[in-house]
């Protein structure tokens, strides 16, 4: 089973450009809250209808300006787990299961039975949704979407809504009931963390439009746009000159960096995480910055110092370092200054 | 005493209150649907309810009397709508319909979107999620609007004496019973007939305030809107 997608629409001042194909896999769709991942899955699922573009799902064409092919909702056989699980209200469990069996009503009570037993749902046919945990919702808006036969799954933030420990325990559940699923899913989430767990390969998604597809692992280690990078947590950016083939101007900053690879001629952006930053023991080092220390920050298992270069001022000019607890309590820093290095070999180039 | 008026009054406003009903719902899932002239549409339902009734029954004389197309097509079959039992329940039901319509509307577009596009995805056909759907999670909205349609239609006098005239015994509700009575200096009659009205509303008004309350205990016990 696969996927093609090839949209655009336009929304007053949105617009979405979306281009993507997918295999059998999970393929999570990164983005910030706004930016059109639901957007993007409410087209295919025919909820939106889109200006321009094409849309197949297994061969068969969901959506083509061009032809005229624009399938409804009910013909799309997308399943569709909203955000806040949509469930009917004044149906039970087993009749919310029902509702989207596409198959002669003898079939139908089987079918049930099995989609309560897939998803732990024993002894809960009978609740109404307002009655059960939102771990038991969830499992119930999986079951109705399998029992209605879907060609492809999409999942809108499932987890976004929940607290931080439930948030970890809904997450091995629904991996447990979609380990079994042979065809495409599309996952969207704010969360990099999440898509890193449960994708196998990412798109980001930056107001409206596609950047890029990527296998997760090179998209968390190399992003190649700084919306990329911001989504996989990098916290430290500034625009940036190429100035030799390995030397840059980081503008932001006000300093000139060296890399241990070559400077790409369409450098725009340069990135460094938070805890890649080192104490500089060594003043001949290169990529030196003498920072002064904004703000101390304690979190829950490092320390985050907020710096910005000597004579720099300004908003995006701080530099954000995390450091372990120990480490900071051993530099013993009152003072005002702090020597930190750049490490040559850790700088993102961004686009 | 003459109960007529009571028993056609009674008649009347419940015939009404169920073509404004089916009428009502179908106005206000059709204008729903629609992507273009919305507003138009809206505003021609709702206009019973805003112009005076003399207005509307104006109109009702105008395009079902005698010289009109629907007037001369019902002539055939020898029957004439003005001055007839029946123009009662046409008065009735068309000053009631934007009453009707309006809540349900108003119902229909507070449930959750969402839930109207997992239906759709899950392949259930445009008319289960009007029925299986849409009418069940509004239901309180929509018996609110069949009950405030019934007190109108009850109540209809202007319209009603325009089309239907006050003909004792056949066209004469309470209402016109009042205007009569009044007319005649007989306010013995006007009394009783107005209290009537006012009892059997406020009996209305009450036991749907007790059924809401019972919906909304049932509510939280079962299922949260």
């Amino acid at each position: 089973m696969s996927i093609y997608v090839d949209i655009k629409k336009s929304l007053g001042r949105f617009s979405l450009d979306v281009q993507v194909e997918a295999e059998n896999e999970i393929l999570g769709l990164l983005g910030a809250s706004g930016c059109g991942k639901s957007m993007t899955l409410k087209c295919i699922a025919g909820i939106v209808k889109p200006d321009y573009g094409k849309i197949v799902v297994n061969d068969r064409v969901l959506f083509d300006s061009e032809k005229k092919i624009n399938l409804t909702p009910q013909e799309r056989k997308t399943g569709y787990l909203f955000q806040n699980y949509a469930l009917f209200p004044h149906m039970t469990v087993e009749e919310n299961i029902a509702v989207g069996i596409r198959r002669p009503k003898s079939e139908q009570e089987k079918i049930v039975k099995e989609k309560i037993a897939t998803f732990y749902l024993d002894g809960l046919e009978k609740r109404y949704p307002g009655q059960i945990s939102g771990g038991q919702q969830q499992r119930v808006a999986l079951a109705r979407i399998f029992a209605s036969e879907p060609d492809i799954i999409m999942l809108d933030e499932p987890f976004s809504a929940l607290d931080n420990h439930l948030k970890w325990q809904m997450e091995l559940e629904t991996m447990k009931v979609l380990e079994n699923y042979k065809g495409t899913i599309l996952f969207v989430s704010h969360s990099r963390d999440e898509v890193y767990r449960l994708c196998d390969r990412t798109a980001v998604i930056s107001d409206g439009k596609l950047e890029v597809v990527c296998d997760k692992k090179e998209m968390f280690n190399s992003p190649k746009t700084l919306a990329a990078s911001r989504l996989t947590g990098c916290k430290n950016h500034s625009r940036a000159e190429k100035i030799g083939d390995y030397k840059l101007r980081a503008i932001d900053w006000n300093c000139t960096l060296t890399s241990s690879i070559q400077v790409p001629d369409d450098i725009k952006h340069v990135g460094i995480r938070a805890h890649y930053l080192e104490v500089c023991s060594n003043p001949d080092e290169t990529n030196q910055l003498n920072c002064e220390i904004e703000r101390v920050i304690e979190d829950t298992f490092s320390m985050i110092i907020i710096v910005r270069n000597q004579s720099q001022t300004g908003i995006g000019s701080e530099i954000v370092w995390q450091v372990e607890k120990n480490q900071w309590q051993d530099l013993n820093s009152r003072q005002q200054n702090l020597l930190l290095r750049i490490p040559e070999n850790k700088l993102l180039f961004l686009n | 005493m003459d109960l007529a008026p009571l028993f056609i009054s009674l008649k009347t406003a419940l015939l009404a209150t169920v073509i404004t009903f089916f009428f009502g719902l179908y106005g206000a899932r059709y204008v729903m649907k629609l992507e273009r002239y919305q507003g138009i549409i809206d505003g021609i339902f709702t206009l019973p309810l805003v112009l005076p009734p003399t207005v509307v029954g104006f109109f009702l004389l105008i395009i079902l009397g005698k010289n009109s197309l629907v007037g001369k097509f019902l002539l055939q079959f020898d029957f004439s709508i003005v001055f007839s039992w029946e123009a009662t329940v046409v008065a009735s039901t068309v000053v009631a319909f934007p009453l009707m319509y309006r809540t349900a509307r108003g119902a229909f577009e507070q449930i959750d979107h969402n839930l109207i596009s997992a239906a759709r995805t899950l392949g259930m056909s445009e008319e289960k999620i009007f029925w299986r759907i849409i009418l069940p999670l509004s239901w309180s909205g929509v018996a609110a609007g069949t009950v405030l349609a019934f007190a109108r239609a009850l109540g209809e006098f202007g319209a009603t004496i325009m089309l239907a005239g006050n003909i004792p015994g056949k066209t004469q509700t309470m209402a016109t019973a009042i205007y009569s009575a009044v007319q005649a200096g007989d306010r013995e009659t006007a009394y009783v007939w107005a209290g009537v009205i006012i009892i059997i509303s406020f009996v209305i008004m009450i036991l749907m305030n007790y059924w809401s309350n019972a919906q909304k205990k049932v509510n939280t016990a079962g299922w949260v809107k």
